[in-house]
């Protein structure tokens, strides 16, 4: 007798099924939803009325640019475009490139782009151009990419140029005639942000992993000053870093070093990164098996090799999640230096509001601050995920 | 140091001990091994085979006696502890692949960055290696989608990537499944005909009858009793290689 062939039970889907099994399947499921509906409908109700009629939502459209980029120089702001239309062409670059692997960012992009233009169509503000040159240099290049010889290395490389190259467009320079310097007290807004939060997290990992590898490190000096390192740093809160950056960093600088509030600001952010990175990559270190380590040095390798070719990738993929969630953090913590004096948006808010004629508008601007972090967030969020598939965290 | 270049005497230990804290692992352990020879010791866990065989390439330091692999002996110079290990390949109870690199990448990797072999050269001489364990299709692939048998097959093709003159195998089929050991002890089999100088840890009674040249029965840290194949079978001299073989010959 041969086995019969079995088929796996069909699933019934769609949204009718999908209601009545998880809304509609017994009486007090159906009391339950009926009730929940009833609740949000109560709450939600007032919050609609208030958006549709009650908000002023001009505060938003008069304040946008100074959300953006705070006090930039009006003159100037082609320099921060310039940098959004880089991000567009690496973007579709990458696309073009990688494909599969980068196309869910550059979707994101791409939405991104449109959903900026529509807004900017919507509130008549002039920059949906702009926006519009940003997503048509995104597509440029993602055929470019796919033609381009040697992509991933040129992409790889334009990738890593391109930190450097923002700050050097935003900060200027007095011995370049088109990029006159722009102090950087006069950044702000979500561009402030942004740079706060890549500055402190890119710059926090490696001096991270440093720290992790020094804890574990056989030489006392360098185990010792590791551990005190971290265990200081995670001993005091974020704000004390910041006000201690701020004030204190130019009596250990010479005389004529005076870094400006936001470059004191991100050695702030760095040195209390490093530390919660540092654990987390440790708790990566920890869960190798000892047999890696025997398998690389019985190969001949040696201990730098080993680190760096067996250990660390595996120690770095583990940690995947918990370095996002630090990033993450960070990302919300930079508003914090609204307190040192930087108008990063939390601090352009509350100037918003400082407007005679936009006073009593703190719902609105609010909830725009708030829908700023939360998008971006939801934006990291998908970047971790896409980054764990790619990776294979806990497959291989 | 060396010695004996002229002398086929590839592995010479004289009085090697070792403790771990308190416990002495091995008591004065002296053995000689000559190149092309299969050397397969066995004995009851605990016994300190597995700690004996590692010392052999320093993934554990003997405290006292002598280790010459080679024609290096081993000590704290950490630069001739990395030449014998690119000299000496070594394959784990465990496998001990590297997760996060293919199997061509597992293979290549030491040759690339120890050896400095051009990346077609080495890549060529792994796909050989793949195909004389059997699994060339298998290149591509992560170890997590591999059975045990295929990852034991890897683990030994990238050990002999290095094109070593000695191979230790640390119990290389304790980890299987009954149904992979075959293919692991064929490609052993066949290692041990062309004439590799081999050290293993094993209890694949079949294995040492078909190739091994001599057996050492090791017992609480010391080598009990030591002989050809046939010597350590039919007339065992010693009562615990007697009740040993009874044990594991008689299930």
């Amino acid at each position: 007798m041969t086995t019969a062939e079995v088929k796996p039970p069909v699933l019934t889907i769609g949204p009718l099924a999908w209601l009545r099994k998880n809304l509609f399947s017994t009486w007090y499921n159906i009391a339950l939803t009926l009730l929940a509906i009833w609740l949000l409908s109560a709450l939600l109700e007032p919050a609609i009325q208030w958006g549709t009629t009650e908000a002023r939502w001009g505060v938003i459209k008069a304040n946008l640019t100074l959300f953006m980029v705070g006090q930039y120089p009006r003159s100037q702001i082609g320099r921060v475009w310039l940098t959004v239309y880089l991000l567009a062409g690496l973007i579709g670059l990458s696309w073009g490139v990688w494909k599969n692997a980068a196309r869910g960012f550059a979707l994101i992009a791409v939405s991104a782009g449109a959903a900026f233009t529509m807004i900017a169509l919507f509130f008549r503000w002039d920059a949906w151009t702009q926006w519009l040159l940003a997503e048509a240099i995104l597509l440029i290049f993602y055929f470019i990419g796919l033609y381009l010889p040697r992509g991933t290395l040129i992409t790889a490389v334009a990738w890593f140029l391109y930190f450097p190259f923002v700050f050097l467009v935003i900060g200027g320079s007095k011995y370049i005639a088109t990029l006159p310097p722009v102090p950087s007290n006069l950044w702000g807004g979500l561009l402030l942000t942004l740079l706060l939060t890549i500055v402190g997290n890119f710059g926090a990992l490696p001096l991270g992993i440093l720290l992790a590898l020094g804890r574990r490190s056989k030489l006392p000096v360098i185990r010792y000053f590791s551990i005190g390192y971290i265990e200081i740093i995670r001993g005091v809160p974020l704000i004390t870093i910041l006000y201690t950056a701020a004030i204190l960093l130019p009596y250990f600088l010479p005389i004529d070093v005076r870094p400006s509030q936001v470059i004191r600001a991100m050695i702030g952010f760095v040195i209390f990164e490093a530390a919660y990175q540092a654990e987390n990559v440790r708790g990566g270190l920890q869960a190798i098996d000892r047999g890696q380590y025997e398998a690389a040095h019985a190969l001949g390798l040696n201990g730098t090799q080993t680190t760096i070719l067996i250990i660390l990738p595996q120690a770095l993929r583990m940690v995947v999640p918990a370095l996002f969630n630090s990033f993450i953090s960070l990302f919300k913590d930079t508003s914090l230096v609204a307190l040192i004096g930087l108008f990063e948006i939390v601090r352009i808010a509350r100037s918003i509001l400082a407007q005679t004629e936009w006073l009593g508008t703190h719902r609105e601007v609010f909830l725009f601050a708030f829908i700023i972090y939360w998008v971006f967030n939801l934006a990291f969020t998908y970047g971790n995920r896409r980054v764990e598939e790619a990776l294979g965290v806990g497959k291989r | 140091m060396r010695e004996n270049n002229v002398s086929q005497e590839i592995i010479i230990c004289r009085d090697v001990h070792k403790w771990f804290d308190h416990f002495h692992v091995l008591k004065g352990i002296s053995l000689t091994v000559q190149k092309g020879e299969v050397i397969v010791i066995f004995g009851p866990s605990g016994s300190g085979k597995s700690t004996f065989i590692r010392c052999l390439n320093r993934l554990e330091e003997h405290q006292k006696g002598q280790i010459i692999v080679d024609g290096i002996e081993l000590g704290n110079d950490i630069r001739n502890v990395e030449k014998i290990r690119q000299e000496v390949g070594m394959v784990f109870q465990q496998f001990n692949l590297f997760p996060h690199l293919t199997v061509l990448q597992n293979i290549t990797l030491a040759p690339a960055w120890v050896r400095r072999t051009p990346k077609e050269q080495s890549r060529e001489l792994a796909m050989q290696l793949l195909k004389r364990v059997g699994i060339p299709e298998q290149a591509d692939k992560y170890p997590a989608q591999l059975s045990g048998g295929q990852q034991q097959r890897v683990a030994i093709a990238r050990a002999l990537a290095m094109q070593p003159r000695i191979m230790l195998f640390d119990e290389p089929t304790s980890a299987l499944d009954p149904e992979m050991i075959k293919e692991v002890l064929d490609v052993m089999v066949e290692l041990a005909k062309s004439g590799m100088t081999i050290v293993a840890v094993t209890h694949e009674m079949g294995f040492a009858r078909a190739v091994a040249n001599r057996m050492i029965f090791f017992d609480k840290g010391e080598i009990v009793e030591q002989g050809t194949p046939q010597q350590i079978f039919n007339n065992p001299q010693n009562d615990r290689t007697k009740l040993f073989l009874s044990q594991i010959l008689h299930h």
